[in-house]
């Protein structure tokens, strides 16, 4: 059974800065979520992946193009109206973590669920709940500076998590890891797709984080340049198969 | 959470926030000391008008205060007031600069209030030595505790002279302090004339008070009518009247107002400047709660939470330093003045300030971008 894309951008155009300093960084670009996938989104510096993840997150509204999410067309919406959409169907995880260095692991989730508005107890229940799900149970109380970089991913997968939402946005979220956080952050992500239905994107430059993908975006100059996707094969083996090359003029 | 992260923030860096709490301390310090003087003075000022048992006040035309007043009313005067309707008693009062010198040399101006002890108008009160009846001796004379080194006694007993006459001093009070600095001297209304060499009928001010159900206002116009070149005052209109002239006309309270302004603006600028780097300071994480979807409002909270924690604090510690200062005051000749109504407000005031302080963190967060956590 084929769902429905839980986020859809349809030939997304960005303009940044005015006048002759003005830029196209997004020259038409398309891609759909769906839930239960895990999307990498790959291409070199400049070639548009944080501004097509910030039009994606709801944070940046794009010059020309349209973005649907769980139905709603949100292109168009005032900053407060997308902060709004944000905090009902977006988790975001980012490369330096963004913790709050004064709040515990528990604390931290617990505000981006103080956010959405949650009474003191549901939002003590939910982040322990988070917490454990990705392993933390035992550092509910550790502030971030007590914690490792991996450990400081995983509060930060958590508080993307707890609020439920449909769609999980990553920028780089191994680039400060070693390896084996790397593969570990990669594998939570990879089982928070499957297990929970939820649709991720995850901005990424680290070919490790290949084998975890369902769907590899390559992304270039603006454009969307190609696109993988996983094919079991069997014996442990996992092969991308090119599924579009596409090069559109702006 | 906001409450969590607003202290926590706060407590992070723990000689931003002393200096924030000395910022408003100094201001609640400051703005309770000024206000203290200038209710303090207040109170001093209108003393005597509220303690005296009086509806009514005739004055010499022009009388800008209690203490000058002259002495141009005489008996005369007091019997027109008597044939009004309504006018159950007008009891004369002298009140007027005089000269004591002091028994072991050198003199200081006093004002000399003189008064009947039978007449139920204006007498001493806060009596810790003598009685009325003892300032109706021969030269009896009160003075206040506050003063008795400034006019070189040191209590009952002692003497001294007053511009014509000796006077002994046969009774002493706790609390009646003057804004002029020049100490009341209560005397009998004859010993005053005398000690003064004024007419024998002479007085400065008559203390009407109407019988029970007359209409306050009519009696005035008929008080006026038949005074000609006197003024009727209310007792409001006549502390108004005193207030203006000490406290406004000479600067003294606009002085005590304008530190207490001043007050204000330095803690607001130092409040304003240690939010706003806080802020600053914190400004990802602020971004990075945007990007979570916090509303405008919810970050707005934080900042206010700081801000009115910072207030909290501050104000505790400002306002025990304030008392301890109220306090080591009630000796002195110019006692401050902090009255529950007061501290309530001075507490909405440093609240207020924290809270205009907060405007520039506001204003810095507004215009945060959530992209920016991105970038990073």
């Amino acid at each position: 059974m084929k769902s429905e894309p839980v986020l859809e951008a349809t030939d997304i155009v960005k303009e940044l800065g005015q006048g002759a300093g003005k830029v196209r960084a997004l020259k038409g670009v398309s891609l759909s979520l769906m839930p239960g996938e895990l999307t990498l989104l790959m291409g070199p510096s400049g070639s548009g992946k944080t501004t097509l993840l910030s039009i994606l997150g709801c944070i940046l509204a794009p010059s020309a193009g349209s973005v649907t999410l769980a139905g709603q067309r949100v292109d168009g919406l005032d900053p407060e109206a997308l902060a709004g959409v944000r905090r009902r169907n977006i988790g975001f995880i980012f490369q330096s973590y963004n913790l709050f260095p004064t709040l515990t692991a528990l604390e931290n989730v617990r505000l981006a669920l103080d956010v959405r508005g949650m009474s003191a107890a549901e939002t003590v229940i939910r982040a322990e709940t988070a917490l454990r799900e990705v392993g933390l149970g035992h550092r509910l109380q550790s502030y971030p500076r007590n914690m490792s970089g991996g450990e400081q991913q995983r509060v930060a997968v958590a508080r993307a998590l707890a609020g439920d939402p449909a769609v999980i946005l990553a920028d780089e979220p191994t680039a400060a890891l070693d390896s084996e956080n790397g593969h570990q952050v990669m594998a939570l992500l990879a089982r928070i797709a499957k297990e929970k239905g939820r649709a991720v994107l995850a901005v990424t430059h680290d070919p490790r984080t290949h084998s975890y993908a369902d769907r590899i975006v390559r992304i270039e100059d603006g454009l969307i340049s190609g696109e993988e996707r996983r094919v079991e094969t069997g014996e442990n083996i996992t092969r991308y198969d090119l599924t579009r090359k596409r090069k559109a003029n702006g | 959470m906001i409450l969590t992260l607003a202290i926590k923030n706060l407590f992070h860096d723990r000689i931003r926030l002393a200096v924030t709490l000395v910022g408003i301390l100094f201001s609640v310090v400051l703005v309770s000391v000024q206000l203290g003087l200038y209710y303090g003075a207040r109170k001093m000022i209108v003393a005597m008008v509220d303690n005296a048992n009086a509806d009514l006040w005739v004055t010499a035309y022009g009388a800008k205060s209690f203490e000058e007043g002259g002495v141009l009313l005489n008996q005369k005067d007091r019997h027109a007031a008597l044939s009004v309707p309504g006018v159950a008693s007008a009891v004369p009062l002298y009140v007027h600069f005089s000269e004591w010198r002091k028994p072991g040399g050198g003199s200081t101006s006093t004002i000399i209030v003189g008064f009947n002890p039978e007449d139920d108008g204006l007498r001493p009160w806060g009596l810790i030595a003598g009685d009325e009846s003892s300032i109706a001796e021969p030269g009896g004379v009160a003075v206040d505790r506050t003063y008795l080194n400034d006019l070189g006694i040191i209590g009952i007993g002692d003497t001294a002279q007053i511009d014509f006459g000796r006077v002994r001093v046969t009774a002493i009070t706790e609390g009646i302090r003057s804004f002029t600095m020049s100490p009341f001297v209560f005397t009998t209304l004859n010993r005053a004339r005398a000690l003064q060499n004024q007419p024998s009928d002479a007085f400065s001010y008559l203390l009407v008070k109407l019988a029970p159900g007359t209409d306050m206002a009519r009696a005035r116009t008929v008080l006026a009518e038949r005074l000609g070149n006197r003024e009727v005052l209310t007792k409001s209109e006549f502390r108004d009247r005193s207030l203006q002239q000490w406290l406004f006309s000479t600067g003294a309270g606009v002085a005590l107002i304008g530190g207490a302004l001043l007050g204000l603006l330095v803690g607001t600028v130092i409040v304003a400047q240690t939010l706003y780097s806080s802020t600053k300071d914190h400004l990802t994480e602020f971004a990075t709660l945007r990007a979570l979807g916090s509303s405008a409002g919810y970050i707005h909270r934080v900042i206010l939470t700081q801000a009115a924690f910072s207030a909290i604090i501050g104000y505790c510690l400002g306002m025990a330093i304030a008392l301890a200062i109220t306090t080591l005051s009630e000796a002195t000749a110019l006692p401050l003045l902090m009255t529950p109504w007061l501290a309530a407000g001075l507490f909405a005031i440093t609240i207020g300030m924290c809270a205009v302080s907060a405007i520039s963190a506001i204003l810095k967060v507004t215009k945060i971008d959530p992209a920016m956590v991105f970038s990073r």
